[in-house]
């Protein structure tokens, strides 16, 4: 079953999604893995929560991936987000320069985690958001949302996303505003205040 | 009370017979893990309660979600797929080279995309400090690979064969040896993290994060096949695994980029 027979459509089924474990913590992370806006770019936003379960715990080993286009909407294909340096074969960090649009933060032993990148901008039908992928151990498979920012009401209300939740879940999906272009973002995995999670058909 | 493995079989065949129950009544075959199984204990608090929100994704094709991070040779070195030789000596244990193709639901080869994987080592221990496994740790072995797919999909590691541990989801748990694999494909809605597993482990039926997997087909697709055309002479045996990444219809087409 192994080996796929990719000239039968029937056994091209999809492989199984597993939990990402409590030990990926030495693998999957890495240095600066949050600073995704170029150094000193003007439009850089900085994002910040915690992640919740059940019993409102913070979840200390919890990662997210962030993904999201650049102030004109745009999505980066860029690549080196994990820039390797070959003498060392150790993580040399993002150029500095470029936007790759793409992060990935693990939360601390506070449940706590936090990205920069940059503000992002409107796509097709949609209010600027970014996406969000969260990982954990006791997650079997990964959860998919987005990270709305607050600012411009009129975007948010005609996102056909928003449109379709009522008022308390909707804020799920809006972060608040700090000031500074800080904004909190909290995701609730289970109980009150649930974060609203995707799928995409 | 603790639990005992007895407690968890009996819960893992019940599981099995309200999927059965479930297919009979017409409902569809569940390729992947539900995330409320609760033989895995720590999916009780972390698994939501409301439905997930289906977004139809022929409605807008700008949605951030249809495209992908990129990665490319910047991302890696060329002995990141090897992890033999991380360190200045040799890993303890079994050499093997573990090879495949990443594919989309089509059958298509997902070519240029990254695929990450991190593994105990050989005595069943992770270089990771929250680990309290008391197997020794290896100086010369740290579990961690990536590579990039080429342009058939294919991929391939040499890394040493890991061994099985315990857990303490319940008394006497142990997991059947494995590999972490993270695939990125073309779309971020393929993204997946899943576990490799070795043929013939006797441990399969007693661990809940395999069983929870209750589609018999399903869950024999996380378990590698024995290629002797992959053991290389004199070195390492050679598995065979083979990855479909799911995704809704509309990313298929952007295929080919």
């Amino acid at each position: 079953m192994t080996k796929i027979d990719a000239g039968s459509p029937e056994s091209v089924l999809p492989t199984p999604s597993h939990t990402v474990g409590p030990f990926y913590g030495y693998a999957l992370p890495f240095p600066g893995g949050g600073e995704i806006a170029p150094v000193g770019h003007p439009d850089t936003i900085t994002l910040q929560g915690h992640v919740r379960d059940g019993e409102g715990n913070p979840l200390p080993d919890a990662f997210l991936e962030l993904w999201g286009p650049d102030p004109d909407g745009t999505l980066p294909q860029v690549d080196g987000s994990m820039r390797r340096d070959p003498a060392t074969g150790g993580h040399l960090g993002r150029n500095g320069v470029q936007f790759t649009g793409w992060g990935r933060v693990q939360t601390d032993a506070d449940g706590h985690w936090y990205a920069r990148t940059l503000r992002p901008g409107a796509r097709g039908h949609s209010a600027p958001y970014l996406s969000v992928c969260v990982f954990a151990r006791g997650l079997l498979v990964h959860l998919f949302t987005r990270i709305y920012l607050p600012d411009d009401a009129s975007a948010l209300a005609s996102d056909p996303l928003l449109a379709r939740l009522d008022e308390q879940r909707r804020g799920t999906l809006i972060a608040a505003a700090e000031g500074n272009g800080t904004y909190r973002f909290d995701i609730r995995l289970q109980g009150e205040g649930e974060t609203v999670f995707l799928e995409f058909r | 009370m603790a639990l005992t493995q007895q407690d968890i079989d009996q819960e893992i065949a019940a599981e099995r017979a309200a999927y059965r129950q479930r297919v009979d009544g017409g409902a569809p075959v569940e390729h992947h893990p539900r995330r409320d199984y609760a033989p895995y204990r720590s999916s009780v608090l972390r698994h939501p309660e409301q439905p997930p929100v289906t977004i139809d994704v022929a409605q807008d094709p700008e949605l951030v979600e249809l495209s992908s991070p990129a990665f490319g040779e910047r991302d890696i070195t060329e002995i990141d797929n090897d992890l033999t030789r991380h360190h200045r000596g040799e890993p303890i244990g079994e050499r093997i080279t573990v090879s495949g193709r990443l594919l989309n639901r089509a059958g298509q080869p997902v070519r240029g995309q990254l695929i990450e994987i991190w593994q105990a080592n050989s005595a069943g221990r992770y270089a990771h400090r929250r680990e309290q496994h008391d197997a020794p740790l290896d100086p010369n072995f740290t579990g961690v690979g990536r590579t990039l797919t080429d342009d058939d999909g294919s991929y391939r590691f040499t890394t040493v064969q890991p061994g099985p541990y315990p857990w303490r989801n319940h008394v006497n748990a142990w997991r059947p040896a494995h590999i972490h694999f993270s695939f990125f494909g073309t779309a971020f809605t393929q993204r997946l993290v899943t576990q490799m597993y070795f043929p013939n482990d006797p441990l399969f039926p007693y661990d809940p994060i395999l069983q929870s997997v209750t589609d018999d087909a399903a869950r024999q697709r996380l378990v590698a096949t024995y290629d002797h055309s992959l053991s290389v002479p004199e070195f390492s045996l050679g598995y065979r695994w083979d990855i479909v990444l799911d995704g809704p219809d509309a990313t298929w087409i952007e295929e080919g980029r």
